[in-house]
């Protein structure tokens, strides 16, 4: 977005918005400029949901995990949630330990999948 | 006893239940800069209109020695009122008595009140200070609430309700004013969440301020929650009293009207107002003002999504609600954020035998995988539902652009406006033109030696074609294309010719519009 300064009706200073290939003079909002880039979902990044606290990691770095193992309890929200591996893999990188507090979207383990 | 005697007994009965939580209370109430419960009541009401009852009510607590405390009139005031002679029931929660919680008797105080505003059809205000469930009361409060959200959902669209937040508001206690039709904030008076900085901290270890959390800012500009933000509680009750010269009293009367009076046309020069520029941008809100009585236009949720506004006027006496996309911000497209506030509106406009008069000018649906991702198919389609359903009078004039959904969306014919006028500005097409011409002449342009000269000539030739108003016209869609100064006779005739407007809808116990 450029800056642009044919404010002629507000004094403010515009800003450019592409509309169907039209580029409109206007200015933008709080929630447009607050919004965050979009980021692709890595399936190998097991990250927490929510906010919480670590009480068991059931696997450790270099493990042979199958889809559907369970390999951490996240609780949060007063729930023991159990943290399933995605698929078949091993574990590449083990971010946590018992008694860690997490916040959100933190990366817990990184698995590297078997059979790519 | 004698009749004096009995008479002083109730006069000191009165006076210590005035007190509320007493001096001390009352003082850091003032010095937090804000009024005391009985002080709004007064400074918004008519002099002398206030009449209160209810206020020997006992709270109900026996646990936990609850039973030995007195808690005058549990925590709220409840009544009846005029403002400029417009009846009202009205509740103030009382922050100087237990900080103003709600336990069962509290609760039951605004329940009576409530069945009063709508045994009598005529609007109820709620002043909201609380502290949210007294604890002590333990499931009782909970009850509390619920039979409050159970009356404001039967109330709704039956009489208007209106919720002012002049200090906390928090849990549950957040759904009453949700289920209502306006709620006003003050800045860093009120505060409105489901759970408060220090569980966010203890819970998810996430450190943030309360009004950066849930301050009167924040709900006016991010959440839309807030419909009218004010700098000052006196401010704020200034709102609420101009708000219910636009109102009616119940959804079987319509609006007192008002002198006629005519637009200020000196300061706002309807032909001026637009650039002929269709990627320029303009305030609208300057053309709302060159049509509505004495350019008076009372706007509704200003700061949030301001890519859509809304907001009340009269015509030739008549309230009348109008809807317009705001070329000056985000070129006026709809969002998600924007298509929320329109039918919102809409449905209250409808509800209370309201006109709707939508001034359309917009490029379409703002593009984007966030928007794509926040339901903008659901939360745009709000918009569609509202407009197809409204049975009001409704009139839309297409000023400059409307551009594929977006034309059909605002208020079109084939949602059944009554009168569609179109400015000689107006460029009513399925989309814009340079869209258009990449997919129309795709291959000319990709084949040619000099894309670029050929795309603009395409460009161009599409724009002769088809940005203006007559293509439509000539279909019928719109039903005339008039100069910008003759709006205003148009739209006045065509409420005129409306008032007695009546569309008959299919039984239905009700539709399930988008949520």
């Amino acid at each position: 977005m450029k800056e642009n300064n044919k404010s002629q009706d507000t004094g403010l200073p515009m800003k450019e918005l592409n509309v169907d290939e039209a580029v409109y003079i206007t200015r933008l909002n709080k929630m447009h400029t607050l919004r965050k880039p979009y980021q692709p979902v890595n399936p190998s990044m097991l990250k927490s949901f929510m906010p919480g606290n670590i009480p068991e990691v059931f696997v450790k770095k270099g493990d042979e995990v199958k889809e559907g193992d369970t390999l951490l309890i996240l609780e949060a929200m007063k729930m023991k949630n159990r943290i399933l591996a995605p698929f078949d893999g091993k574990v590449k990188s083990l971010n946590v330990k018992v008694g860690d507090t997490v916040p959100k979207n933190h990366v817990l383990i990184e698995l590297k999948a078997t059979n790519v | 006893m004698s009749i004096k005697q009995k008479t002083l007994d109730l006069k000191m009965r009165m006076q210590g239940a005035l007190m509320g939580g007493g001096a001390k209370a009352i003082e850091k109430q003032q010095s937090m800069g804000k009024m005391t419960a009985r002080e709004r009541i007064i400074a918004l009401l008519d002099p002398n209109s206030f009449h209160e009852y209810d206020l020997f009510v006992e709270h109900a607590a026996r646990d936990f020695d609850m039973d030995k405390k007195h808690l005058p009139g549990d925590g709220v005031i409840t009544g009846t009122g005029t403002i400029t002679g417009f009846p009202v029931c009205i509740y103030a929660q009382d922050f100087t008595v237990a900080g103003g919680s709600l336990g069962i008797m509290h609760a039951k105080k605004i329940a009576k009140i409530m069945d009063h505003a709508m045994n009598l059809k005529i609007p109820i205000i709620g002043i909201n200070d609380s502290g949210g469930a007294r604890i002590q009361e333990g499931v009782n409060s909970l009850a509390g609430y619920g039979e409050i959200f159970y009356r404001n959902t039967q109330a709704s669209g039956v009489i208007p309700q209106i919720s002012v937040i002049l200090g906390p508001c928090a849990g549950g206690a957040v759904y009453s004013p949700a289920l209502t039709d306006f709620v006003f904030v003050v800045d860093k008076i009120s505060k409105m969440f489901i759970t408060g900085p220090e569980v966010i901290k203890s819970v998810l270890g996430e450190e943030i301020t309360m009004e950066e959390l849930g301050g009167a800012r924040v709900h006016s500009e991010i959440t839309g929650n807030a419909h009218f933000f004010a700098e000052s509680e006196q401010e704020c009750l200034q709102q609420i009293k101009k708000l219910v010269t636009y109102i009616p009293w119940n959804n079987n009367k319509k609006a007192d009207p008002f002198p006629k009076k005519a637009p200020k046309t000196r300061q706002f020069k309807i032909d001026n107002i637009i650039p002929m520029d269709p990627r320029e941008p303009y305030d609208v809100r300057d053309v709302i003002r060159a049509i509505s009585d004495d350019s008076d236009f009372f706007e509704v949720q200003e700061l949030f999504a301001a890519n859509m506004v809304i907001g009340f006027g009269r015509i030739n006496g008549d309230t009348v609600g109008f809807v317009a996309n705001q070329p000056m911000v985000l070129a006026g497209v709809l969002d998600v954020d924007s298509s929320d506030k329109a039918a919102r509106f809409i449905r209250f406009c409808n509800a209370f035998n309201i006109p709707l008069v939508t001034l359309v000018d917009l490029p379409g649906y703002l593009p984007g995988i966030d928007q794509e991702h926040a339901g903008v198919i659901r939360h745009g389609a709000k918009i569609l539902y509202s407009y197809s359903e409204a049975t009001v009078p409704k009139i839309t004039i297409i000023l400059r652009k409307a551009y594929g959904g977006g034309y059909i969306a605002m208020c079109s014919r084939h949602l059944r406006a009554d009168f569609v006028f179109a400015w000689p500005t107006a460029e009513i097409a399925v989309m814009g033109p340079e869209g258009a011409a990449n997919i129309i002449f795709r291959n000319e342009i990709k084949n040619a030696e000099d894309p670029d000269k050929v795309r603009m000539e395409k460009v161009e030739e599409y724009k002769r074609k088809f940005a203006n108003p007559y293509v439509a016209a000539a279909h019928g869609y719109i039903d005339a294309v008039i100069e910008p100064s003759e709006t205003r006779r148009f739209v006045v005739h065509a409420l005129e010719v409306s008032a007695q407007k009546s569309e008959l809808t299919p039984f239905k116990k009700h539709g399930i519009p988008p949520f």
